[in-house]
């Protein structure tokens, strides 16, 4: 196989477990404001996605690292071009990087407070602008014959990418309420399922709605056939529907393997149609970035692709035993105490 | 054309704030990883209780640190895009691989098992539990490894080749083996293991003065202070050693360092100078010198030739063109070198005379001593901060030596008011977590370590989660 094919489909895999993953993570932020009744039950929320969220963003991480090694024309020119977005995601991971580890090293409420809004805010901000940056690079910015981005950040808020951003925002909102519908017990696991009922219709219909016309942006300015890109975007919408379904029948666990499916074809989506263009230039077809025209050299991708065969199955493994470990509910009497209270009773602090 | 240079100005100004402000916390990180790992494994073997009490104290510490660099970690990795677009299109090929190897290899797994520490106490077996701060510490140091691996490439480009106006990958193996990144990983290695020993000795002073838990912090001072005794004295040598390497391939940031603008054989090494960092001032009207000193430094000779900034020039603009200035700022990297230097020295003493103290026992009673240790918690990062400022502005006026210079570098579309904004905002952000990093660290640095209680201290030990 091309490398080229390979490493766009291995970025398309990270920022699809990026999704996935961290999609959970960001709901869960996004709830947090809304579903628990005292401190208690928030530190539950917060446990729910402590021990994996750094895991999980990581994949972030290296899906940009990859860009830069692989398509340095892509990464030159998206980095560059989506610049105060970009910032803003910068602004809403880091505070909520922070919160996730400061917010218990104070027990005054106030200090609580804001660390959750940080959490909360971080999640929606960062979700929105994702959204809408990945369905920019299939809508299309301008770009000059250099490859160099020559629009300003309104070229990324258009109807379809806006529509996108918000898709996406709902999605992980839906995604992070079935996800506590699987670690969490008792009443606050109650909230969770009625959450994720009364996501459940928006998350999916707006979803759909980003799905179908991803597909149409696809033909319409990205030059693609119907198919392939109607397959993940027709079975997308299915795994909506049954989420849909499968959460008002009280069926939690496969609800959450459909919002999570969901998810994932969400970006499956978006990468076939994209493909074999990395980034679609509004000014002129020709000037678009191709995997072909911003990729490495052969020498380079052959290299990282040996490193990521060898690694990668590596790290899928011990995620996956982290998410074994940490399979168990949480919540009841157990998290009653506060466990900052708990060290100060202890040491007279 | 002015327009343009400004944006690479600023462009400039922000990769030195927030790199510097990133590696304030990364050699506590690269340190403290591993003594915490000490720590657990000593109470694994012994099971003796102080040194659970004194991993989930230092532990804390850890977590809180660890939280803002892995924030400012993503800053660095977008900004490479953001403000320097050409640069990331000219090396992606070379430069981009040791990152992306570095996100699989490393982050995944310091990210992932330190998760499975903080939660993990009361769920694994305590074997596999020590497992996982041992694997913390490897993800930090692997993640320091292809970092210097990326940056010892700047400096001293190997392994490629330029092809059509980009640089090219051509062997994966020289680029590794790049004795100029051996050197800097060991190099930044010991630092960590300096910063964290000096941080362990410093809180271990303060509650040595307090006279509180006097058993368990005369320990914690103990192991800092066999590891900073010889890591620091090693790291001098090890220091000077890369001052050679510097030379063999980098021969006018070391003139510059030493504000030498004649060759000289053998030559001297300048203490202190007032005046003569300039072209148009070329002698110090005060100096003090010691004889030959700088040979054996730049050459590992008492007697070797050391190239001044003058013939070095002439022979830069011979090989890369005339009418440019090769010649990096020379009052900085002449102090920051120094300061990086003298502090480094003082480091040594100070814990040198703490071990003294400690052997004839006599540290918890010299309160002047556990003052200075308390206050010598400041001077690795002081040091270290003066090591990149002397790396990154020495090699000026190159991004990529002989390759690429910064000048050239910068995105073309991204105007100085955008960059202007980013620095606004970044620097806001920063001095806000800046002071709450602070506030923390001292809260939890000044408590009494948690008691443990019952088995394996179960109940008191989300003192180590969130």
């Amino acid at each position: 196989m091309d490398l080229q094919i390979f490493w766009f489909c291995l970025i398309g895999l990270l920022w699809a477990g990026y999704f996935l993953l961290e999609g959970f993570d960001f709901g869960v932020g996004m709830l947090l404001p809304f579903l628990p009744r005292d401190e208690g039950e928030r530190g539950v929320m917060f446990e729910t996605i402590g021990p994996v969220w750094d895991g999980n963003e990581v994949w972030l991480v290296v899906a940009g690292a990859a860009t830069f090694a692989a398509f340095p024309a892509w990464y030159a020119t998206m980095f560059s071009g989506f610049y105060l977005a970009l910032l803003l995601v910068l602004f809403f991971l880091i505070i909520r990087v922070v919160s996730f580890e400061w917010r218990e090293k104070s027990e005054s409420p106030v200090w609580r407070e804001i660390w959750m809004w940080a959490n909360t805010v971080g999640s929606f901000g960062a979700a929105l602008i994702w959204g809408i940056g990945l369905s920019s690079l299939l809508y299309g910015v301008p770009i000059n014959s250099d490859g160099d981005f020559t629009g300003n950040l309104l070229d990324l808020f258009r109807p379809y990418t806006v529509a996108a951003g918000v898709a996406v925002v709902l999605l992980f909102a839906f995604h992070g309420a079935t996800f506590l519908t699987r670690r969490t017990t008792g009443d606050l696991c109650e909230r969770a399922a009625a959450a994720a009922r009364r996501l459940a219709i928006p998350a999916a219909a707006v979803a759909t709605l980003a799905l179908v016309w991803t597909v149409v942006v696809a033909v319409d300015r990205n030059d693609k056939d119907l198919f392939p890109p109607l397959l993940p975007a027709a079975l997308g919408i299915a795994a909506l529907a049954f989420a849909v379904y499968f959460i008002f029948a009280r069926r939690s666990g496969a609800a959450f393997t459909m919002t999570a499916l969901g998810t994932v074809l969400f970006v499956a989506t978006l990468f076939t149609s994209l493909y074999p263009r990395v980034m679609v230039s509004s000014t002129d077809f020709a000037n678009s970035l191709t995997i072909d025209s911003a990729s490495s050299s052969h020498y380079a991708l052959a290299v990282m692709t040996v490193v990521a065969l060898v690694i990668t199955p590596l790290v899928l493994l011990y995620q996956g035993w982290t998410y074994y470990v940490f399979r168990h509910r949480l919540g009841g009497d157990e998290h009653a105490a506060d466990p900052v209270e708990l060290v100060a009773r202890k040491t007279g602090a | 054309m002015v327009v343009a240079s400004t944006a690479v100005d600023l462009a400039r100004v922000q990769f030195a704030m927030t790199s510097l402000y990133h590696f304030l916390f990364v050699p506590l990180t690269l340190g403290l990883a591993p003594l915490v790992a000490v720590m657990q494994t000593l109470w694994y073997r012994s099971g003796d209780e102080a040194w659970l009490r004194l991993t989930r104290f230092f532990g804390t510490l850890l977590l809180i640190n660890f939280a803002i660099g892995v924030a400012t970690g993503l800053v660095q990795e977008f900004q490479f895009g953001m403000n320097w677009s050409i640069y990331s299109e000219y090396v992606g090929d070379v430069f981009g691989a040791p990152l992306a190897i570095e996100g699989l290899a490393a982050f995944f797994l310091e990210a992932t098992f330190l998760g499975l520490w903080i939660f993990g106490w009361n769920r694994l077996s305590r074997g596999v539990h020590l497992a996982t701060i041992w694997l913390v510490a490897l993800g930090t140091w692997l993640s320091a490894l292809f970092i210097m691996v990326a940056n010892s490439w700047m400096q001293r480009p190997v392994g490629s080749t330029v092809t059509d106006g980009r640089a090219e990958l051509t062997s994966v193996w020289e680029l590794l083996t790049n004795r100029f990144a051996i050197w800097a990983i060991a190099h930044v290695i010991l630092v960590g293991l300096t910063t964290a020993a000096m941080v362990i000795f410093g809180v271990s002073c303060w509650h040595l003065l307090r006279r509180r838990n006097m058993d368990l912090f005369r320990r914690a001072a103990k192991l800092s202070l066999i590891v900073a005794v010889p890591v620091s004295a090693v790291n001098l040598a090890l220091g000077s050693h890369l001052g050679v390497v510097v030379t063999e391939y980098q021969p006018m940031k070391i003139a510059a360092t030493e504000a030498l603008w004649d060759t000289e054989q053998p030559a001297s090494f300048s203490i202190f100078q007032i005046g003569g960092f300039s072209v148009d001032d070329q002698t110090p009207s005060f100096d003090i010198e010691i004889p030959r000193l700088l040979s054996f430094l730049a050459t590992g000779s008492f007697s070797g030739e050391v190239q001044g900034m003058n013939r070095l020039q002439s022979e830069y603009e011979q090989r890369y063109g005339r009418g440019e200035n090769y010649i990096p700022p020379v009052r900085t990297t002449y102090w920051s070198m120094r300061i990086m230097a003298y502090v480094g020295t003082l480091i040594f003493l100070v814990a040198a005379l703490g071990a003294f103290l400690y052997w004839r026992g006599r540290l918890d009673r010299t309160r002047w001593f556990l003052w200075l240790g308390v206050f010598s918690i400041a001077l690795p990062w002081v040091s270290a901060l003066a090591g990149w400022v002397l790396t990154e502005v020495g090699r000026q006026p190159w991004i990529v030596f002989g390759l690429l210079k910064t000048a050239d570098a910068n995105s073309p579309s991204v105007t100085p008011w955008t960059i202007g904004l980013s620095i606004g905002v970044l620097a806001t952000l920063y001095l806000a977590l800046a002071v709450v990093d602070f506030v923390l660290m001292r809260r939890y640095a000044t408590v009494d370590p948690p008691e443990p209680v019952g088995e394996g201290g179960e109940e008191a030990l989300p003192a180590a989660g969130y």
